[in-house]
């Protein structure tokens, strides 16, 4: 799932300042399900703007709302209504959501309430992990499932480097060494052989160094 | 003689090596590299130049190599992977080579966030493994990374650095191994406090050949006082510094000295260890005392060519 986190309050402040109506608008998947920008925190984070207009002396409209998915056009239709009554939407959906919204209603301003952190999964309540940086070629196979470029701070092919001790990463002791991981994992599956190859460098053209990505599919295009 | 490079003469020679190390200034005053320069002329054999070490900004590894190769001395040039791609750090190495420069020494390179400017972008295109296998490549098959050839060969002499301190442990020698494999020419490893664990890595390397494939310098640090031993222990990644050595700093009236003491039994002890091809003695900001560390463990004077 994509992970965010709410933008500080004071900065959304900041950016509705010049409005007198705002939508805030939330997301029903991934930010809903890591807590950041779904139902609930979209109407928190409503009620937060308007008091902080009250208190500074500018009362605003403020209003919440939450679509199924903000990523996919035919979602953000039901909300046309609510979207076309104010002057400007405050998106809590992930970066990909905010755009879908700018794109969709072109006239309409949509600011991003929330930091898109990164691609990963919750370990456990409250602690969420980064595991892929959509690389565009992926390697789990080679690396038994743990990311090399992902879970590795200097995202190595042949790690782990000189600053990986007691299986914690140099960047962090609250940073497992995503290369000490690796090994334990071939260790178990009899596969340490795997690390003798000196791998060549990754081609990065399949990722964001590649330049802005785009799939077209002709079997799947109408 | 791949280079004919001093470092490579005296490791050919089978005489044991001694390799010092330059921090270059967060200026642009080339002198003050020259004159650490200078203090240790005649002392060490080639000289390493850090490539803003720990991420903090300095002059580059590669301008303070060419001063050194105006002094008619052998630097070897520190190349981390951490600030350049590979367009980038192919460029350097033939500028290097161009203004003579003749070792080449590969690392990772520590992550951005230790240094003074944490907010910059890691690299990190390719890895200090690739980056050996792309240098091997360059002098060997005249071929860059990207498979294009280049117009006329070069001559590199190859180092990399093994970390024995780093986990897991089991895996430090085999890594050396690929390091091997990889392309290197010879070793420097990173400093050595821990002398049971250096010796236990030792003993994998020796099992493994690997000693007779390449020569490794073993690391050392002299210990300048309490606090420069505390910092290491506890603020530098991928070193190992045993409270005893803490304790025997503490308990002794001249730190400076014991701390000399210190790092010239090591160099004695390294001596002896079969498979060890040399010492490199890292003492930036203490470089006046590679000489009496030099000479105390009995390394001076040093072999001309
Ligand atoms: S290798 Fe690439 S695609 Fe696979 S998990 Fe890692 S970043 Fe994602
Ligand atoms: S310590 Fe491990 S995770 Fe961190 S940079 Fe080194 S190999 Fe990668």
């Amino acid at each position: 799932m994509i992970v965010g986190k709410r933008k500080p309050l004071p900065e959304i402040i900041k950016a509705v300042e010049p409005y007198e109506k705002v939508l805030v608008l939330g997301c029903g998947e991934c930010v809903t399900v890591c807590m950041a920008g779904g139902d609930k925190e979209a109407r928190e984070t409503a009620l937060a703007l308007s008091l902080a207009r009250k208190k500074a002396g500018k009362p605003a409209e403020i209003e919440s709302h939450t679509v199924e998915r903000q990523c996919e056009f035919e979602y953000l239709e039901s909300a046309r209504k609510k979207i076309e009554a104010v002057d400007v939407v405050v998106s809590l959906a992930c970066g990909v959501g905010v755009q879908t919204m700018n794109m969709h209603y072109q006239d309409m301003l949509t600011l991003p309430g929330l930091n898109t952190t990164f691609m990963g999964l919750p370990v456990r309540q409250g602690v969420w992990m980064e595991n892929c940086i959509g690389c565009g070629d992926c390697v789990l196979g080679e690396t038994l499932g743990i990311c090399p470029i992902a879970r590795c701070s200097k995202s190595m092919l042949n790690g782990p480097c000189g600053g990986s001790q007691y299986g914690k990463c140099e960047i962090s002791k609250d940073v497992d060494c995503g290369w000490h991981l690796i090994y334990e994992r071939l260790a178990k599956f009899n596969r340490l052989d795997v690390l003798a190859a000196v791998r060549p460098p990754k081609d990065w053209s399949t990722s964001h160094s590649g330049g802005p990505r785009k799939m077209v599919r002709e079997d799947v295009t109408l | 003689m791949i280079t004919g490079s001093n470092l490579e003469k005296v490791l050919k020679s089978g005489i044991f090596a001694c390799t010092g190390e330059l921090g270059p200034p967060k200026s642009a005053e080339g002198h003050k590299v020259e004159h650490h320069a200078e203090m240790l002329r005649g002392y060490v054999d080639a000289y390493n130049l850090t490539d803003n070490q720990t991420a903090i900004v300095r002059t580059s590894s590669i301008a303070c190599g060419a001063l050194l190769v105006r002094m008619g001395l052998d630097p070897i040039i520190q190349i981390t992977c951490r600030d350049r791609n590979r367009i980038a750090i192919q460029s350097d190495v033939l500028g290097a080579v161009a203004l003579g420069i003749k070792n080449i020494l590969c690392l990772q390179g520590d992550h951005a966030k230790f240094g003074n400017e944490p907010t910059a972008k890691n690299v990190n295109d390719i890895d200090s493994m690739q980056l050996i296998r792309m240098l091997k490549n360059m002098r060997d098959e005249q071929v860059f990374s990207g498979g294009e050839k280049l117009e006329a060969p070069i001559n590199i002499f190859i180092g990399a650095v093994e970390n024995p301190f780093a986990d897991p442990f089991e895996y430090r020698a085999y890594r050396l191994a690929k390091k091997v494999e990889a392309g290197v020419d010879f070793i420097q490893t990173q400093a050595i406090f821990d002398m049971d664990r250096f010796e236990r890595w030792m003993e994998k390397v020796r099992e493994l050949g690997i000693h007779k494939k390449v020569p490794i310098l073993a690391g050392v640090i002299p210990m300048k006082s309490l606090g420069a031993a505390r910092y290491m222990k506890n603020n530098v990644s991928g070193l190992i510094v045993p409270d005893e050595l803490i304790d025997r700093l503490k308990a002794a009236p001249d730190k400076k000295e014991e701390g000399i003491k210190i790092c010239v039994e090591a160099i004695q002890h390294l001596k002896t260890v079969e498979g060890v091809a040399g010492v490199h003695v890292m003492a930036v900001a203490w470089e006046e005392i590679v000489p009496e560390i030099v000479t105390r463990a009995g390394l001076y004077p040093r072999p001309k060519f």
